[in-house]
């Protein structure tokens, strides 16, 4: 009994890391009906950063965020405005193209400049702290996963409700082409928009540097566990992609429970009895 | 003259759907526009507020020409316009609507403030709603969100799209009233509108556009009279 719940603590603090994976996929497709597919890659990438910051450079971990996250956001910045901004439209065939070709590269940068070898950052003694909770261990690493989803997520829902931006996204998000005719600047808003998602994936993958191995290739497993929280939760709703994330986490935890090779196979049938029975998702936007 | 369009034409192949039409506004004017279905009245709207390009003529809105400029510029310039299908943004509550209009679409004027907002859904007896998922509105409530989003962008020409079909008496008397105060501080009025009775209590001039091109305007009873209109708009033989 206390070995199955501490699969499901355990999975719900990994549902934290796996909402942070889908936040910014969710935030763009919410705002821009734009699907990133080097999303995972851009991770992995950050993932990567960290490792050059904090190995190479021996910056704390933490540091490392504070670098990583402004580098991110600017680069998200200036991407949605350079390159992005062009294949907006009616048609998603373009964006989907282009992303999977970064894809492609990222990988094979990566490839390049890494190797094929599995990495992982080394906290130090972040790496085996951990609170006494009645009979459990919590680890800090999924404790600051969980409470840095929890603030991200709720800043986001503060940011999309009390400011004028935030509801201007929301606005695009119904009918973007009244917003055009309103006055707004959409290739402004739209960039915005991909630089807090690019920030993120930014703290997203530093998280995962702590958390896991990774490889170059790695980036397309978290796309599909991000893909799978969002639509799990419902589209466009941010609350529904942390609800989407603990499901998929205590799926995965609960599988491990079982025998560790279910961990990712439990996730997966999870995601296809919630599509099978609510296609909608959990927390689907009220769209009346 | 606040708004001066002139000879605007839109043609899709050989059909010209806006023909050589001319109208003009000054400030606190109320033209009234009606004719056909079909008629061209809502393309030219579009070409006022910048949805379409015309293919030809111009259009200045205080002596500046603003043919050039896109939809969100002449928004922010000072077209605010309401459509003929309501389109609010559903997830946002109303008063958020006009709070997003109000930002985004005054331009130099000032942006108005949460409480001029506030103010605006009074006026048109949608202040209970404020608080309301835009998306939860009924029809006629969505038509005065489009009026009430029109106005927080604070226009100096409002173009206004058929708002009074559908509306009781009591409810056309409302918005009547509201339109007369808005005319009352300075906006120019262009209103297309099938409800004629709703249209003479608020317009002193009235426009008539047929296969689309302007065929009459004027004082407005004398127009609808016409032995022209009454054979457009009737099918009473010449």
């Amino acid at each position: 009994m206390t070995d199955l719940l501490n699969a499901i603590l355990q999975g719900v603090l990994l549902g934290g890391l796996y909402a942070l994976f889908a936040a910014g996929l969710s935030l763009m497709f919410g705002v821009m009906r734009f699907v990133n597919l080097a999303h995972g890659d851009f991770i992995v990438a950050a993932a990567f950063g960290a490792l050059l910051l904090v190995d190479m450079l021996g910056l704390p971990p933490l540091l490392a965020v504070v670098i990583l996250v402004p580098a991110f956001a600017a680069f998200g910045y200036l991407g949605q405005r350079l390159v992005l901004n062009r294949v907006m439209g009616r048609d998603i065939m373009p964006g989907i193209l282009l992303t999977f070709g970064f894809s492609v590269m990222l990988q094979n940068l990566m490839l390049e400049g890494f190797s094929a070898n599995s990495r992982r950052l080394n906290a130090g003694w972040l790496d085996t702290a951990s609170l006494p909770l009645g009979p459990f261990q919590i680890g800090f690493v999924p404790l600051l996963m969980f409470t840095t989803a929890l603030l991200v997520l709720g800043g986001l829902g503060l940011f999309m409700s009390q400011t004028n931006t935030g509801r201007l996204m929301r606005a695009t998000s119904d009918d973007a082409q009244i917003v055009g005719l309103m006055g707004a600047d959409r290739r402004h808003l739209f960039a915005i928009a991909t630089a807090i998602a690019s920030g993120v994936v930014a703290l997203a993958g530093v998280l995962m540097a702590i958390k896991t191995n990774f490889d170059p290739s790695s980036g397309s497993i978290r796309l599909l566990f991000a893909f799978e929280a969002v639509i799990m939760g419902g589209l466009g709703s941010l609350w529904g992609t942390l609800a989407g994330g603990i499901i998929l986490g205590v799926a995965q935890g609960l599988g491990a429970a079982i025998d560790p090779g279910y961990q990712i196979l439990a996730g997966h049938v999870v995601f296809l009895i919630i599509l099978v029975l609510r296609p909608q998702g959990l927390f689907p936007r009220q769209r009346p | 003259m606040l708004l001066e369009a002139t000879g605007l034409g839109k043609s899709y192949g050989a059909l010209k759907v806006v023909d050589d039409v001319s109208i003009a506004v000054d400030a606190g004017d109320a033209l009234g526009i009606i004719g056909p279905n079909g008629a061209g009245k809502s393309t030219l709207f579009n070409l006022i507020a910048g949805s379409v390009r015309p293919n030809r003529g111009t259009i200045r809105l205080a002596g500046r020409d603003i043919t050039a400029l896109s939809a969100a510029a002449r928004c922010r310039a000072g077209i605010g316009r309401s459509f003929q299908i309501p389109r609010p943004w559903v997830g946002l509550t109303v008063y958020e609507n006009l709070l997003v209009a109000a930002e985004f679409g005054a331009g130099e004027a000032a942006a108005m403030a949460g409480s001029d907002c506030l103010a605006i859904l009074d006026r048109l007896g949608l202040g209970h709603l404020a608080d309301v998922p835009a998306g939860r509105l009924r029809l006629l409530e969505r038509k005065r969100l489009e009026l009430a989003r029109g106005l927080a962008t604070r226009p100096r020409v409002l173009l206004l799209d058929e708002i009074a079909g559908g509306l009781t008496d009591l409810e056309c008397e409302s918005l009547i009233e509201a339109i007369r105060g808005i005319r009352k501080e300075g906006v120019a009025i262009i209103w297309i509108e099938h409800v004629v009775h709703a249209l003479f209590a608020v317009v002193d001039r009235l426009a008539v556009i047929s296969f689309g091109a302007k065929i009459a305007e004027g004082d407005p009873q004398e127009v609808f009279a016409s032995r022209q209109v009454q054979e457009i708009y009737l099918g009473v033989p010449a």
